[in-house]
C-alpha cells in the first residue's frame, strides 16, 4: 500500500461526504414537490405528464397500491424489454445488424435490467442493436434506479409519518426522481464524458488497421449518455464487455473519480433524505457512519491484498502488487477502491476483473454484496436495505434499555418483525440456495473455468451478485447457459422484490403508528454507540450466514495460495 | 401467600420437582409453543434415530455420536428445565393460595327477606346477583360487592398484611374478595363473580402460569428467533452441496452440531423463563399484573400519574400556623380554630388542636363543652365547625367561607385572600376561620413531602418518564408542593374527567400513561390508562378497570412496577444479545472441524486450538447445552435496573452482554475442550 494509493482513497471519501449534504438538501426539496432551480424549466414538464395521466394521477397512496404501482411498471418494463431483444432483428436503428437474442438471454437480460442488476451474461456490443441499447437498456437505467429510490422514499415517510394511511404516490415519485434528478445529473455527466474522449454516436463500428497492419474492428456507440446513468443509477452494464477498464467507457483518472463519485453520490445523499424528512438529520448521519465503517473495512483489506501481491509470484522473482486483471493506468489502489465501491452500492462497473483479485481481495466484493449492498447501496436499495437491519438491529438490542424496540418514535412489533425478517430471508435463500444446486449439477458444473474453491467462488459470487442486484461479475463463469440464465434471472426477481415488497409493507405499517416522542429513555440511535451495534449486527445476522460459504471459496483459496497451491483454469 | 417464606433462587422445593417437570414438557404439544426448541428437539429425535441405526449395523464411531445425542437431549432438557423453575416458584404461591380457598358454605339471602332469612348453600353454588350473609368468623364465599352493613376484614389470605381493613356499603371500600374473612360485625355482600372466575382463582391461574400467553414482545421475539433459525437452516443446508463439489462429505452428526449452536437456542430456552420471572417479581411485590402485556407496557410508561396524597406527600396536611387578620390577637384566631376542630377527628382537625396547644398553650385538658353543636364537613358547603356557648365558628376553604358571609367582607375579605393566596403559593393550604361572621384570620396547613421521594422523580427523570402529580389542591398549592417534590407537571383541581382527559391527551401524543387509583370514579381513567394498578382497597369497578392490582394498596409503587417492567424488557434484550453474540465463537470452533478431512488448511481458523475436529465439536455442543444452565440465574433474577438514563444503559449492557458474549464462548469453548481431551471424552 502507498500513501498515494490512501491518498486518493481519502479524496474520493472526502469528495462524497461533502456531496452528501447538498445534494440531500436538493432531493428533499424534490420529493416534497417544493421550488427548486429547475422548477421553471421542469415543472411544466411535469404538470403535463400528470395531465396526461388523468385525475388522481397523483392521490396518495396506501402502501399496497403503491406496490401494486410500481410491480405493474417493472412487469410493463419487462415485457417491452424482452420483446424489444427478440424483435431487434427487425427493428430500426441495427446498424451492425444483430439477430434476435435467444429466449433466455433475453429473459435474463429484461429480469437483469428491471431489477437494477444489470448483469451481462451478452456482449453489449456483439449481442445487441442500439435501439435496445438505447430504448430498452438505456430506459431502464432510469427507470429501475427511480423504482429504488421510490421505494425507498416510501419507506422513509413510514418512519416520517404518524397515524397516516398511505406513503405516497408511486407515479409522483417516479417523475421527479427521473426529471428532477437523474436526468439533469446524466445530462451534465454525459457531456463530461465526453469532453474526457467517450464516444457519443450513432453509428456502427470502425474498422481500423494496427500498426501491425492487422484488421480490427472498433464498436462505437452512444457510450458517454448510457456510462453517465450506469454509474448515478448504479446500474453497472456498460456498453462494452469489460465495462469501465475499456478506454472508451472510462479514458482517464478523472473520469474514473467522476465514475465512482457518481455511484455513491445518490445513495450517500439519500441517507441525508431520510434523515431530514424523518426530522432528525443525525438519524440519517448515523446510518451513512454505519455504511462508512463497513465501506473503509472493506477497501483496507482488498486494497491490502491486492497491494501486497500474490506470494507465489514474489518468490518467482515478479515483485509488486497483484497487477492480474488490472488497467495500469488505475493500479491497485483505484481498482480495489473502484472494486469496493461498486459491490457496496449495487453497482456492478468494473474497471478491473475481480476473478483475477487475490482471494482476500476478491472476497471483499462477495461479503460487500452478501451483506445485502447495504453499504451506501444501490440507489434507495441501499438505503431501504439498511433500514430492515435498523429495524432488526434496534429489536435485538432495543430491549436492552428496558423498553420495547423503537426506531424514530415507531414501536417495531410483530408485523414488522415478520416483514424484516422475510426481507433478510431472502437474501441468503436466493444466494446459497442455487450455488449449492450449481455445483452439483453436471450441466452447471460444466460452466465453471477453474477448478476447487476457485471455481466455487466464481458460482457463488454469479448467484451472490444476481441476488443482491449487483450485477458485476467474477468472470470465469459462462453464465450464458439456458441453466445459468434463467437460475440467476430468478436470483434476481427473487433479490429485488421479495426485499421491496416486505420494505414497503413496513412502510405502510409504520406509517399507520403514532410516533412516540423521545425522552431520555428512548434508545439513543444517533451517536457512535448505535453506529457500532448497527455494524455489528449486520457483520453476525447478515454476514456470518455466509461464512460457511466463503470458508470454502475465497478463506481456504487464500490459505492454499499461501501454503503454494493454485486453482488455474485447466489444471 | 406472604406468609410462607417466598423459595430463594434454586430452592431444592423447586429444583427436585422441575427435574420431573423438564421431562413432561417434551410432550410435543407444549414443545411446538417454542419455535427454536421445538427445530432442536425435532434434531434430536432425528439424530436419536441415526445413531439407533448406526448402533444396529455397528457402524461409525458410535462413542462420539452418543455423547452428541446425549448433549442434544440435554439441551432440550435444560430447555424445558428452565422453564420448570420459573413456573415452581409460582406454583409454591399458588398452592398457599388454594389453601385459603377452600370449599366455604354460603349464607343465600333469599329474594325480598330480611338478612335473618337465609339458606346455607356451598360457594361454588353461587351466581352472580346473588346477596349473601357473611358474619363474624365467617369467610367471604366469593368476590362481591357490600351492599348493606359494615365489618372488619382480614384479607391476609390476599394481601399477606394481617392488620383487619373496613369494608362498607357505599363509597370506595364497598369491595370484597373471595377468601377473606370477616371478623367482626357483618355485611351483606351481592356476589360479583362467579365461582371459578373470582379474584383469587384469577391470582391462582396468573401465579401458576398456566393462562400465560405469549405478550406482544415475546411474539415478535420468537419471529425474530425462527426467522434466524431459517437462516441457519440455509446456512447448513447448503453445505453438504459445497462439500460435493469440494468432493467430500461431511458427517450428519457435524452439521446438526453446527445447525443447534448456530440458532439462538440460548435466548430460545430461557425466554419463557424471563416471562414468567418478570410476572413472579410483580407477584413478590404484592402486585399482580392482570396480563403479560401490562408488564411490558410498564416498562414502556413514559407518563406515571401520581396521586398527591399518600404517594407524594405523607397522607396528612399538618397545620403550621395561624395567622389572624390585622387587629385580631393570635390567641382569639387559636382559640376559635381550637374549639372547630375539637370533634374533627381528621388528622387535619387534630393538628390544629395541637398546634394550639403546643404554641399558644391553649385547650389542654379541658373536656369539650356538652353543649356544643359540632357542625361537619359537607362537600355542599365545604365547611365545619361547631355552635358553641352562643358563638358559631366555621373553618374551611377561603372562598369557601367567604361566600357564607351576607356582604363581600370588604377590606378583611381581601386580607384574607392576600394571606390564603400567600399559604398557597408556598405550597400550604389556607384554611379561613369565622366567628358570628367575622373574619378571624387563617389557619395554615401544609402538606409534608415525603423524603427521598424528590431523588426518586430525578431517577425517574434520568429513565426518561415524566412524572405528573395529581391533586384536588387549587394551582398555586399544587405548583408549589411539585416544585418541592420536584414532579414534572401537575394537575390540580383534578376530577375524575380532567383526569382521564389528560391521559388521552398524553396517549394522544404517543405516550404511554400509567397511574393508579382506588375509586370507582377511577374507574375510566384506571381503564384509559396503558397501566392502571388499581389499589386492591379500592372498589371492584376499580379493580375490573386496571391491568394491575396492588394488594398492599401502596400507591408509591407504581415506580416499582415500572422498573420491574424495565427490567423484565432488559432481560430479554441482553440474553438475545448475548445468544446472537455467541455465534461467532461457534463458527470457529466447527467450520475447521467440519472441514478438516476436505481442505486441511481451514485448520488456520481454529483459533482457540482445539485439539481434535470431534472434540472441537462436542466441546460446542457441550457450552451450548451448559450456557443455558448457567444463565438460568440471571433469567430468573433479571438484568439489574439501574435509572442512569438509556445511553448509559445501553453502553453498559451492550459491553457485557454483546462483547461479552462474543469473548465468553471462546473461553468456554477452549475451557470444555481441555476437559474433554483430559477425561478422553473425544
Amino acid at each position: 500500500m502507498t500513501l498515494n494509493g490512501w491518498l486518493q482513497i481519502l479524496l474520493f471519501c472526502a469528495l462524497t461526504l461533502a456531496l452528501v449534504k447538498p445534494l440531500g438538501g436538493y432531493m428533499v426539496r424534490v420529493f416534497q414537490g417544493e421550488r427548486t432551480l429547475l422548477s421553471p424549466v421542469l415543472q411544466p414538464i411535469e404538470r403535463l405528464l400528470y395531465r396526461a395521466a388523468g385525475p388522481g394521477a397523483r392521490d396518495e397512496q396506501h402502501w399496497l397500491a403503491y406496490a401494486l404501482a410500481m410491480l405493474a411498471f417493472n412487469l410493463a418494463g419487462f415485457l417491452v424489454l424482452y420483446l424489444l431483444q427478440r424483435l431487434q432483428g427487425s427493428l430500426p436503428l441495427n446498424p451492425a445488424g444483430m439477430a434476435a437474442v435467444a429466449p433466455d438471454l433475453a429473459f435474463n437480460t429484461a429480469a437483469s435490467f428491471m431489477t437494477n442488476t444489470n448483469w451481462q451474461n451478452y456482449g453489449g456490443e456483439t449481442t445487441l442493436s442500439h435501439l435496445v441499447q438505447m430504448a430498452g437498456l438505456t430506459v431502464q437505467n432510469f427507470v429501475s434506479a427511480a423504482t429504488g429510490i421510490a421505494v425507498a422514499l416510501a419507506l422513509i415517510r413510514g418512519f416520517a409519518r404518524a397515524s397516516a394511511r398511505t406513503v405516497g404516490n408511486f407515479w409522483v415519485d417516479m417523475t421527479r426522481t427521473v426529471l428532477y434528478l437523474l436526468l439533469p445529473i446524466s445530462v451534465v455527466l454525459t457531456l463530461v464524458f465526453v469532453w474526457q474522449g467517450v464516444p457519443q454516436t450513432l453509428s456502427g463500428s470502425i474498422d481500423a488497421t494496427t500498426l501491425e497492419g492487422a484488421k480490427q474492428t472498433i464498436a462505437l456507440g452512444p457510450v458517454a449518455s448510457q456510462e453517465a446513468i450506469k454509474m448515478l443509477g448504479t446500474n453497472g452494464g456498460g456498453f462494452f464487455n469489460v465495462n469501465s477498464a475499456h478506454p472508451f467507457e472510462n479514458p482517464t483518472a478523472f473520469t474514473n473519480l467522476l465514475q465512482m463519485l457518481a455511484i455513491f453520490a445518490i445513495g450517500a445523499a439519500l441517507t441525508n433524505v431520510f434523515g431530514r424528512m424523518a426530522g432528525d438529520p443525525r438519524q440519517g448521519w448515523a446510518i451513512l457512519a454505519a455504511m462508512g465503517v463497513l465501506f473503509l473495512a472493506g477497501v483496507a483489506v482488498a486494497y491490502w491484498a491486492e497491494a501486497a501481491g500474490n506470494p507465489l509470484l514474489h518468490q518467482a522473482g515478479v515483485a509488486g502488487p497483484n497487477m492480474e486483471g488490472k488497467e495500469v493506468r488505475f493500479g491497485p489502489a483505484l481498482s480495489a477502491l473502484f472494486a469496493v465501491i461498486t459491490t457496496a452500492a449495487s453497482c456492478g462497473a468494473v474497471n478491473a476483473m475481480h476473478d483475477s483479485f487475490l482471494p482476500l481481495g476478491g472476497m471483499i466484493p462477495l461479503i460487500n454484496m452478501q451483506l445485502g449492498e447495504i453499504i451506501v447501496g444501490g440507489v434507495g436499495a441501499g438505503l431501504y436495505g439498511m433500514l430492515v437491519f435498523v429495524v432488526i438491529t434496534v429489536f435485538v438490542a432495543g430491549l436492552m434499555v428496558g423498553r420495547t424496540p423503537e426506531y424514530l418514535g415507531k414501536k417495531i412489533e410483530a408485523k414488522e418483525m415478520k416483514l424484516a425478517m422475510l426481507a433478510i430471508l431472502c437474501l441468503p435463500f436466493a444466494m446459497l440456495v442455487p450455488t449449492a444446486v450449481s455445483v452439483v449439477l453436471p450441466q452447471a458444473v460444466a460452466s465453471i473455468a477453474n477448478p476447487g474453491p476457485h471455481g466455487f467462488s466464481e458460482v457463488l459470487y454469479a448467484y451472490t451478485s444476481a441476488a443482491a442486484n449487483n450485477g458485476s461479475a467474477f468472470a470465469g463463469l459462462s453464465g450464458n447457459t439456458p441453466w445459468y440464465n434463467v437460475t440467476l434471472a430468478l436470483a434476481m426477481l427473487a433479490g429485488r422484490f421479495l426485499v421491496i415488497i416486505p420494505a414497503l409493507a413496513i412502510a405502510g405499517a409504520l406509517a399507520a403508528k403514532k410516533t412516540v416522542p423521545a425522552s431520555a429513555g428512548t434508545f439513543p440511535t444517533h451517536g457512535g454507540l448505535f453506529v457500532g451495534l448497527l455494524v455489528g449486527v449486520i457483520l453476525i445476522v447478515g454476514g456470518l450466514t455466509f461464512f460457511p460459504a466463503l470458508a470454502l471459496g475465497p478463506v481456504v483459496e487464500h490459505l492454499a495460495m499461501m501454503a503454494g497451491q493454485t486453482f488455474a483454469a485447466g489444471n | 401467600m406472604i406468609q410462607s417464606k417466598p423459595a430463594g433462587l434454586l430452592d431444592a422445593r423447586i429444583l427436585v420437582p422441575a427435574f420431573g417437570s423438564a421431562f413432561a414438557k417434551l410432550d410435543p404439544r407444549q414443545m411446538i409453543r417454542n419455535p427454536v426448541m421445538f427445530v432442536v428437539a425435532v434434531v434430536t429425535v432425528l439424530t436419536t434415530i441415526l445413531f439407533l441405526r448406526d448402533l444396529g449395523t455397528g457402524a461409525g464411531n458410535l462413542g462420539f455420536s452418543f455423547q452428541i445425542v446425549l448433549w442434544l437431549w440435554f439441551t432440550v432438557l435444560f430447555a424445558n428445565f428452565a422453564e420448570a423453575v420459573a413456573e415452581g416458584r409460582g406454583k409454591a404461591q399458588a398452592a398457599t393460595l388454594r389453601r385459603s380457598r377452600g370449599e366455604t358454605q354460603a349464607k343465600k339471602l333469599l329474594a325480598g327477606v330480611g338478612r335473618s332469612d337465609y339458606r346455607l348453600v356451598p360457594g361454588t353454588t353461587l351466581v352472580v346477583g346473588d346477596r349473601v350473609l357473611v358474619e363474624p368468623g365467617d369467610i367471604i364465599p366469593s368476590d362481591g360487592e357490600v351492599v348493606e352493613g359494615i365489618a372488619s376484614v382480614n384479607e391476609a389470605a390476599i394481601t399477606g398484611e394481617s392488620a383487619p381493613v373496613i369494608r362498607e356499603s357505599g363509597g370506595d371500600r364497598s369491595a370484597v374478595t373471595g377468601g377473606t374473612q370477616v371478623l367482626s360485625d357483618w355485611i351483606v355482600v351481592r356476589i360479583t363473580a362467579a365461582a371459578g372466575s373470582t379474584f383469587l382463582d384469577r391470582m391462582i391461574a396468573l401465579v401458576e402460569g398456566a393462562e400465560r400467553q405469549k405478550t406482544p414482545n415475546e411474539i415478535a421475539l420468537n419471529i425474530l428467533l425462527a426467522g434466524m433459525t431459517l437462516i441457519f437452516v440455509l446456512a447448513t443446508a447448503t453445505i453438504p452441496g459445497f462439500a460435493a463439489y469440494a468432493g467430500g462429505s461431511i458427517p450428519v452428526l457435524a452439521l446438526v452440531a453446527l445447525f443447534v449452536t448456530l440458532i439462538p437456542t440460548t435466548i430460545g430456552a430461557l425466554l419463557s423463563a424471563i416471562g414468567i420471572a418478570g410476572m413472579d417479581r410483580l407477584v413478590r411485590f404484592n402486585v399482580l399484573a392482570m396480563s403479560g402485556r401490562a408488564v411490558e407496557a410498564a416498562g414502556d410508561v413514559d407518563t406515571l400519574l401520581l396521586d398527591k396524597t399518600g404517594t407524594i406527600t405523607l397522607g396528612n396536611r399538618q397545620a403550621t400556623e395561624f395567622r389572624p387578620l390585622g387587629g385580631v390577637p393570635v390567641q382569639e384566631l387559636a382559640e376559635a380554630a381550637r374549639l372547630a376542630s375539637l370533634a374533627d377527628e381528621t388528622p387535619e382537625g387534630r393538628s390544629i388542636v395541637a398546634l394550639a396547644q403546643d404554641r399558644h398553650g391553649i385547650g389542654g385538658a379541658a373536656a369539650p363543652d356538652p353543649d356544643a353543636l359540632f357542625v361537619p364537613f359537607s362537600a355542599n358547603t365545604r365547611m365545619s365547625g361547631v355552635d358553641i356557648g352562643g358563638m358559631a365558628i366555621r373553618k374551611g376553604a377561603v372562598d369557601a367561607i367567604l361566600k357564607s358571609l351576607p356582604a363581600d367582607g370588604g377590606e378583611a375579605a381581601r386580607e384574607i385572600r392576600a394571606i390564603g393566596d400567600e399559604i398557597a403559593r408556598a405550597g400550604g393550604t389556607p384554611l379561613a376561620v369565622v366567628r358570628d361572621g367575622r373574619l378571624l384570620g387563617v389557619v395554615q396547613l401544609k402538606d409534608i413531602v415525603k423524603s427521598g421521594i424528590r431523588e426518586r422523580f430525578a431517577e425517574m427523570r434520568r429513565m426518561g418518564i415524566r412524572t405528573v402529580m395529581i391533586t384536588g389542591d387549587n394551582p398555586l398549592t399544587a405548583a408549589a408542593i411539585a416544585a418541592e417534590a420536584g414532579v414534572d407537571d401537575f394537575l390540580a383541581q383534578a376530577t375524575p374527567e380532567n383526569k382521564l382527559q389528560l391521559i388521552r391527551e398524553e396517549q394522544a401524543k404517543g405516550k404511554l400513561v400509567a397511574m393508579c387509583g382506588d375509586g370507582t370514579n377511577d374507574a375510566p381513567a384506571l381503564a384509559q390508562a396503558d397501566v392502571g394498578v388499581a389499589m386492591s382497597s379500592g372498589t371492584m369497578a376499580a379493580r375490573e378497570a386496571g391491568n394491575m392490582v396492588d394488594l398492599d394498596s401502596d400507591p408509591t409503587k407504581l415506580i416499582e412496577v415500572v422498573e420491574i417492567g424495565k427490567q423484565l424488557l432488559m432481560t430479554r434484550g441482553a440474553l438475545t444479545t448475548f445468544s446472537i453474540a455467541n455465534d461467532v465463537a461457534k463458527y470457529f470452533a466447527i467450520i475447521p472441524a467440519m472441514f478438516a478431512a476436505l481442505y486441511p488448511q481451514l485448520q488456520a481458523l481454529n483459533v482457540m486450538g482445539l485439539a481434535t475436529p470431534q472434540s472441537a465439536i462436542l466441546s460446542a455442543i457441550i457450552f451450548n447445552a451448559l450456557v443455558i444452565v448457567a444463565l438460568i440465574p440471571l433469567a430468573l433474577k433479571g438484568v439489574r435496573y439501574r435509572p442512569v438514563g438509556a445511553a448509559a444503559l445501553l453502553r453498559r449492557n451492550l459491553l457485557v452482554y454483546g462483547l461479552g458474549g462474543i469473548i465468553v464462548p471462546f473461553a468456554g469453548i477452549k475451557a470444555i475442550d481441555l476437559a474433554v481431551v483430559a477425561l478422553g471424552l473425544a
